[in-house]
């Protein structure tokens, strides 16, 4: 996984600078507090919410016992409705197939559908290098992008930035990328939204090339699904003449009837809605394979395993593998929302990322073998999980393995990685700790969580408590929060 | 070594320990609730205008008129047509008809008014009409550039409850838009805007009586 940033910190660090940052905290406790709220009410819609769950935990899991049989089929699928399907060990494999796919049009710019696979590869930054523009079309990533910034939330990337900053990029960057903003640009999401509207347009109509991500692929079918909000994913699946999807292998299904689970799940989970308001489903070329000018004329789907397949060699962390990157356990992360997105210095932010970023990437780095300690283990990410991923379960066994070494899969071959030193994984706990004791907050919330009744209680102390616990059990959360016993007993000076 | 035979002989080594194969319980319901034609129609439109899209109301006689009202109260005066649209639906409209033509460009098609079309069908749990590229809705691209898009939905024939209902009537090799609502963005401070890139104006006419 290239998709690194660069000279990273630690989350510790990271964080540590982050909580310091009060405009940045103020807009992501709004923002994951109204998103929270909302979910919440659209979930009780559903009176079988858990049975929902329920079977698209039960999806997910079977394809991946299945993969190769349902990439297959996939495979099958797609060739025969026209498109052409490559495979991708790694970031820059794939990387190389689109630069060459795009070069090979001839044209040197394309429009992109915000999607987590190509920003983890790094695909904007190598088609870069061949002198190719990518284009975001998602308001947020054009925010993003022309902020020369990161994406800081799975799903509103740029949820860290207000308005005044957005009306101050759009005057300062667009004219360089495109139609300029208007004259006299207000901060007023409407007209801020008007003026990427008029930028992006000129480059949709023009665009020869798109590309995108998949929410998911339906091996039976050949269907490629992609959930949206703006209109943009329409406009780049729709009208370029070349479609090039960049996928990870863990996006597909067995069937079009499974998407009956998801379509229902997914927007409830993700943006808090009944439905997002555009989904857009494909079958390679289409009846017309592509004739009547209503879609593309060459479809291309690239299989990206950078990672996954390393993932799913470990029986306890492959199910991260389940994610359809809601980001609801985002939105209920004490710690994330104290931190802020960046601090997991990856494309995926979050508990999600603080369990898939180590297992893509392996825990050599000093930010992924501090990823796992990014949590209170509260267990709210769980809660929300509408694929029932036991993030916490994971970060207990990440732990371990960073604290005490053990065998893992690199690139499809079984390796045993060495404990990290002593006073490494140390280090990288005791920072976090240090994190959540400087903020009160985090840890209180994390706390009332565990004592209220935890379902999933790590049976093993992480990180160099480890050994002690090898042979016992944990014992028992408390029935109330330590801080709460202390400000009872030691007169509220918590 | 290709990297498909790669990445296929690392998914087989890693599954290999054994890993659990559930089966897929379809114990989750089909339908959320027990309603009449009429209290599904109603749940569309209800869940249709939270989205903030215009709903409608009308039967056969009605809805030439009220066609022609819409698109002179947008003050459209160029309609896109798909082909298989019935040609009595715009026969009130002032608007010139562009017909939908492979042969027309993005720029062509960004400069029309209006369009007017049919679904595939539309789900009231969820507030969804669905289109399938099917006569009376033509080419995905005539919903998406212009601003304003008209729907109109067969009520009772073209409504179902649920998403479970929905999938077996739709075929997955046909190109679908699933449509909630008019495009919207929540990306500035979480409020939300109509209408970013697709139609900013959406409006849904529930057409009751028979098919023809
Ligand atoms: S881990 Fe679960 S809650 Fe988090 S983004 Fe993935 S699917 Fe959503």
């Amino acid at each position: 996984m290239t998709g690194t940033f660069m000279g990273m910190p630690a989350f510790p660090e990271a964080a540590r600078e982050a909580v310091g940052d009060g405009a940045l905290r103020a807009n992501l406790r709004r923002a994951t507090h109204t998103i929270r709220d909302k979910r919440a009410r659209a979930v009780a819609e559903l009176a079988d919410w858990d049975r929902l769950r329920a079977a698209g935990k039960a999806v997910k899991d079977h394809t991946l016992r299945h993969l190769d049989r349902y990439l297959l089929r996939l495979e099958e699928s797609v060739t025969a409705a026209g498109g052409t399907v490559h495979w991708a060990a790694d970031a820059d494999e794939a990387n190389r197939i689109v630069t060459g796919l795009v070069l090979a049009t001839g044209h040197r710019e394309v429009v992109k559908v915000k999607s987590m696979a190509t920003q983890e590869i790094g695909l904007n930054e190598a088609l870069e290098a061949a002198g190719i523009a990518a284009y975001e079309t998602d308001l947020a990533e054009l925010i993003v992008q022309l902020g020369h910034d990161r994406p800081s939330h799975i799903l509103v990337p740029a949820i860290h930035r207000n308005r005044a900053e957005i009306r101050d990029i759009f005057e300062a960057e667009m004219g360089s990328w495109g139609l300029p903003a208007p004259d006299g640009l207000g901060d007023d999401p409407r007209e801020l939204a008007e003026a990427a509207r008029l930028h992006l347009r000129e480059k949709f109509l023009r665009a020869k090339v798109g590309v995108c991500g998949a929410n998911f692929m339906v091996a039976e079918t050949g269907t490629m699904v992609v959930f949206e909000s703006e209109g943009n994913g329409r406009m780049c699946l729709t009208l370029p003449e070349t479609l090039i999807s960049v996928v990870g292998i863990e996006k597909v299904v067995p069937t079009f009837r499974d998407l009956e689970i998801f379509l229902q799940t997914l927007p409830r989970s993700s943006t808090a809605e009944r439905m997002n308001p555009y989904t857009t489903m494909w079958t390679g070329l289409g009846p017309s394979r592509g004739a009547d000018g209503d879609g593309p004329s060459a479809f291309h789907l690239v299989l990206l395993d950078n990672g996954r397949t390393d993932t799913l060699a470990d029986a306890v962390g492959r199910q991260a593998l389940r994610c359809i990157r809601c980001s609801a356990c985002l939105n209920v992360c004490p710690v994330y929302e104290r931190a802020g997105g960046h601090a997991y210095g990856s494309v995926y932010p979050g508990p999600i990322g603080a369990i898939l970023s180590p297992q893509l990437r392996g825990t050599g780095s000093e930010i992924d073998a501090s990823l796992p300690y990014a949590s209170t283990l509260c267990g709210a990410c769980y809660e929300v999980c509408p694929v029932a991923i036991d993030i916490p379960e994971v970060l207990v066994h990440l732990r371990e393995r960073v604290a005490q070494g053990g065998p893992v899969t690199r690139e499809g071959i079984r390796v045993r990685i060495r404990p990290a030193h002593g006073h490494t994984a140390e280090r990288a706990a005791m920072r976090a700790a240090r994190l959540l004791l400087d903020h009160p907050g985090a840890l209180r919330a994390g706390e009332r969580l565990l004592a209220r009744a935890r379902r999933l209680r790590p049976r093993r102390l992480p990180g160099p408590g480890r050994a002690w616990t090898d042979t016992r059990d944990l014992p028992e959360p408390p029935p109330q929060p330590f801080r709460d016993w202390w400000a009872r007993e030691r007169g509220g000076r918590a | 070594m290709s990297s498909r035979d790669r990445i296929l002989g690392r998914i087989r080594r890693a599954v290999a320990d054994g890993a659990p194969d559930p089966a897929i319980p379809r114990d989750y319901l089909p339908v959320h609730g027990t309603r009449t034609p009429a209290e599904t129609a109603d749940l569309l439109a209800a869940h249709l205008s939270e989205y903030r899209a215009k709903v409608h109301r009308t039967d056969e006689d009605g809805l030439a008129p009220l066609l022609m009202r819409l698109l002179a109260e947008r003050g459209a005066r160029t309609v896109l047509v798909p082909p298989g649209l019935p040609p009595n639906w715009l026969a009130g409209a002032d608007a010139t008809r562009v017909h939908d033509r492979a042969a027309s460009t993005l720029y062509e098609l960004d400069a029309v008014d209006s369009v007017v079309t049919g679904c595939a069908l539309a789900i009231a749990e969820t507030g969804t009409i669905v289109l399938d590229g099917g006569p009376g809705q033509g080419r995905r691209r005539i919903t998406l550039i212009p601003d304003h898009h008209i729907c109109v939905v067969r009520v009772p024939d073209q409504v179902v409850d649920s998403v479970p209902q929905a999938l077996p009537l739709l075929d997955p090799t046909r190109p679908l838009t699933w449509i909630s609502g008019p495009s919207a963005t929540s990306d500035i401070e979480l409020d939300r805007v109509e209408g970013v890139h697709g139609p900013r104006t959406l409006e849904v006419v529930l057409l009751t009586g028979p098919a023809e």
